[in-house]
């Protein structure tokens, strides 16, 4: 590990300067002694420990170049549960989901410490296979990006990767990839067209599609409806409830509604540190800090 | 450190209610933009200068295109004969191919016969000075020694039309003007008046000139397919030879290998002396028919009557079209017309190039544009893949990027210099000593060639590929790689599957460029392989049938040789046009042809974005 952080002790804002502790009774809220470079161990729901693991994440830090843009990430996240991360802009939630399939490897100048195992395996580790790893998630982007190839094509391209030509079982995976994702009805009779030729809702459905054609263990999510209008959304709302179950869903969202809607479990960060987590119902009416309740009800962020 | 931005926070609306307690400020400065604020700010006259720029560049586009197609097309046209009587008492015929007015120098007027002097003053007064001269061309090279003169108007005595003025087209000597007097068959005089001859001369013509092309097919095909069999057998012996020297160098005189190799040279040589004598009977066979045929041929004779008063006989085999100029009807013209272009298109081309056809220009330059093509693509595209995918950014890859955008400032000879040492000399030696080394001295792939010529364009125009296709390259959103590599595809599927085909379109706009600017260029195939006349084109009936090897012809070479290098520069130079039309026009069909394949990968790939 790259930096050792004590709770309790003098945290340091990078330059060195020792901050002032956080302290109840100095009425110095929680949230400011994090911008001031504290650490604080996450406020976690005892239920949690009840749930079957899939990813486990442990003291997970991540730099872009200098600037460090997650603190000591420790959760669990339980199968077959939808787990949503919530927070304000910037705060990490779309750089810890870009990290459990290491998209972010992509980027030149990211630096990790700490632990992530996907069903007790390391996905950080020196020997894994970057490929076979992501080949066990699927992930939604914010922004629907289907490939510049048919519609058909788009569904199966997870298969065609890996090398499999059999015409009836890519018919068979197309066809059910495009039920689970609810965009068969809509599509099946023009599989051959361009996908590029569907409207934003239908090719953010297409992308669940692909994500869920190869069969993965966890579905990554990262904002996928804020490029959508409200009709789009509710289908892909219900997309994610008719997912519950089958499959392991981590969302990113912006829409404090839509975390309450859709999952079981809430997360909440704040400048790229884990404040609380917990069940979804008693996150949001019975935040167990004070600023959580702060965040949720709009009263900062 | 905290507590400031809160106190920041409280302080904004403090700030805007400021700013609301003066208004004043705020209405001086809408008036003065409801006045009409500053010039720069309208943005009118950089629309103006913008506009202005391009109307600029089209006009001048659509004035050399008009030139070029203007003075390309009427090339062919088939005009009328004049005949002019000059003061002199000499006559010029021919047909009129430009006019120009010139101040006459006054020794010119003194000049003329007394009786003419003064009409001719009183033209130029009456044009305040300036005379009209015609440059007809007057042809019958062969009994004038000029190709062309000049006529001014005050000269002129009398300007007549006449009826059975022929123009007649011949395989050498250029065009001959005159009037047909008698037909002849076999020195035997069947008609002898300008009518009944030039109905002969239609009856006859067409026979004539199958069989001459009948020759011409004998003396290309039939003599080609000999001399190609015993130049093989030749190199069969030349072979064997140079093996029994290796065996000779190698094992020593009395050794297996030698006398193994002196027994084959001494088969070579048995089949070479068999098979000469085999070819010598061929090619006396077909040497008799062609003869057979020209004897044929110079059986028919037409004479002919120039209008300065000599005579001239011709044989109809030479003439390759001929028509009565100054009767023939709208609908002839167009006919004479279409068929010089159909000549132009299809033929080899003759007398130094002024005349006859481009057929293995277009063909040369066609070939080379593909191969290029073929050569440059792949090349471009791999390079400015591992530029852009693969390479890490840094001061190395900045470099070889500024380099290879410098290379495209480099001029072209400069290419053409390097393609012949590079290809030509060391790359094209090594093959022929390695392959050829029978055909040694004389050089196969070791001098220009076609093969050269486009690999050294194709050097040309890899800048114009690799910029293209990196910009093609970067436009490829990120989100689409990210969404491959999610879905657990490794780097070069995401490239070959993702990438590329979205960046096809933008490749394709590469193709485009480096074809239009490889295509046009001229300078570096002087050197790599472009020549004059070519006797060969690169591709025919004999195995291997493509051979990359020869120098071919090229519509940009014949342009500058036509213009620059021609002997009858004048009658040249409506060919320049010609040439420069139809160059222009095999370069458009080309891009067309990719602009094509572009938009409908377009189709296929980018419908609508979101």
């Amino acid at each position: 590990m790259e930096q050792q952080i004590d709770v309790g002790k003098v945290a340091t804002n990078g330059s060195g300067n020792l901050l002032p502790l956080f302290d109840e009774r100095s009425g110095m809220g929680r949230l400011q002694a994090i911008v001031a470079g504290q650490w604080f161990p996450p406020e976690v729901d005892p239920r949690l420990e009840r749930e079957e693991m899939v990813l486990t994440i442990k003291d997970f830090c991540l730099w872009y170049g200098e600037a460090q843009a997650l603190f000591n990430i420790s959760m669990k996240i339980p199968h077959g549960k939808v787990t949503a991360l919530i927070g304000p802009s910037g705060c990490g939630k779309s750089t810890l989901l870009r990290s459990v399939n290491r998209l972010n490897d992509l980027v030149d100048s990211v630096r990790v410490s700490g632990e992530m195992t996907l069903y007790g395996d390391s996905i950080y580790d020196k020997g894994v296979d970057v490929i076979e790893l992501r080949k066990r998630m699927g992930m939604v982007a914010q922004k629907p990006n289907p490939f510049p190839m048919t519609i058909y094509e788009n569904v199966i391209y997870p298969l065609r990767i890996d090398g499999i030509n059999d015409r009836k079982v890519l018919d068979e995976v197309c066809e059910k990839s495009l039920r689970g994702a609810a965009l068969w009805d809509e599509a099946k009779d023009r599989l051959q067209q361009s996908a590029l030729g569907l409207s934003g809702g239908q090719q953010q459905r297409l992308c669940v599609a692909r994500a869920i054609a190869s069969e993965p263990e966890m579905l990554l999510m990262d904002e996928p409806c804020s490029a959508l209008d409200p009709i789009a959304t509710a289908k892909i709302e219900d997309l994610i409830d008719q997912l519950r179950g089958s499959y392991t869903i981590l969302i990113v969202t912006h829409n404090m509604q839509q975390a309450a809607r859709v999952s079981d479990y809430t997360a909440f960060m704040y400048l790229g540190q884990l404040v609380e987590y917990g069940p979804t119902p008693s996150l949001f009416k019975k935040p167990r800090l004070k600023e959580t309740e702060d965040y949720i009800s709009g009263r900062f962020g | 450190m905290s507590q400031t931005t809160f106190e920041t926070d409280l302080k904004m609306p403090e700030t805007a209610a400021a700013g609301r307690v003066a208004p004043q400020a705020g209405r001086v400065w809408r008036k003065s933009a409801g006045r009409g604020s500053t010039l720069a700010a309208h943005g009118q006259p950089m629309v103006w200068l913008a506009g202005g720029m391009l109307a600029i560049c089209v006009v001048m586009i659509i004035g050399l295109v008009l030139l070029v197609t203007v003075r390309g097309m009427a090339t062919f046209w088939p005009g009328p004969l004049v005949s002019f009587v000059l003061a002199d008492s000499q006559v010029v015929s021919g047909e009129i191919t430009r006019t120009s007015s010139y101040q006459p120098r006054p020794e010119l007027i003194e000049a003329l016969p007394p009786e003419h002097r003064a009409k001719a003053e009183a033209l130029l007064a009456a044009n305040e000075g300036f005379a009209h001269r015609d440059l007809v061309r007057t042809g019958n090279f062969e009994l004038d020694g000029d190709h062309f003169s000049w006529v001014s108007d005050f000269t002129v005595t009398e300007t007549r039309f006449p009826q059975w003025g022929l123009v007649m087209e011949r395989l050498t000597w250029g065009r001959f003007y005159g009037e047909p007097r008698q037909f002849m068959i076999d020195g035997r005089v069947v008609a002898d008046s300008p009518e009944a001859a030039w109905e002969e001369f239609k009856k006859y013509h067409g026979e004539v000139r199958q069989r001459w092309r009948e020759r011409r097919q004998l003396e290309s095909k039939a003599l080609g397919k000999i001399n190609h069999a015993q130049e093989k057998a030749r190199l069969k012996v030349r072979e064997a030879e140079l093996a029994l020297q290796r065996a000779r160098l190698s094992h020593g005189r009395n050794s297996a290998p030698y006398l193994a190799a002196k027994e084959e040279l001494g088969r070579q040589e048995a089949i070479y002396n068999e098979n000469n004598q085999l070819f010598a009977a061929q090619y006396e066979e077909v040497r008799a028919r062609i003869n057979d045929l020209n004897r044929e041929n110079d059986r028919y004779q037409l004479r002919l009557a120039t209008y300065d008063g000599r005579e001239k006989v011709l044989g109809l085999a030479e003439v390759v079209r001929a028509y009565p100029a100054n009767q023939v009807s709208l609908i002839n013209r167009v006919g004479i017309y279409l068929d010089r272009w159909l000549e132009f298109l299809r033929d080899d081309p003759r007398e130094a190039n002024s005349e006859g056809g481009v057929f293995p220009a277009i063909f040369g330059t066609v070939v080379m544009t593909l191969i290029m093509c073929i050569c440059v693509v792949p090349f471009g595209v791999l390079a400015a893949l591992y530029l852009r995918e693969y390479a890490k950014a840094g001061p190395l890859i900045s470099t070889i990027r500024i380099a290879v955008n410098n290379l495209a400032g480099v001029p072209s000879i400069v290419y053409g210099v390097f393609g012949l040492g590079f290809f030509c000399y060391l790359v094209g030696s090594s093959i022929d000593e390695l392959l050829f080394a029978s055909k040694l001295p004389s050089p196969t792939f070791g001098t220009g060639g076609i093969l050269w010529a486009s690999l050294t364009l194709a050097l040309l125009t890899l800048p114009v590929v690799i910029v293209a296709t990196e910009e093609a390259l970067a436009a490829v959103p990120s989100s689409m790689r990210e969404g491959s590599y999610a879905s657990g595809a490794s780097k070069w599927q995401t490239i070959q599957r993702i990438v590329l085909p979205r960046a096809m379109p933008g490749i394709m706009t590469g193709m485009i460029l480096a074809m239009a600017r490889g295509a046009g260029e001229v300078a570096p195939l002087m050197l790599v392989g472009a020549v004059k006349l070519a006797p060969e084109l690169p591709i025919d009936g004999f195995a291997p049938f493509v051979h990359l090897e020869r120098s071919f012809m090229h519509l940009g070479f014949h342009i500058y040789d036509l213009g620059f290098q021609s002997q009858n520069s004048e009658a040249a130079i409506p060919m320049v046009f010609t040439t420069t039309l139809l160059l222009i026009l095999i370069i458009t069909l080309l891009n067309l042809g990719a602009i094509y394949m572009r938009n409908r990968l377009r189709k296929k790939f980018v419908v609508s974005a979101i």
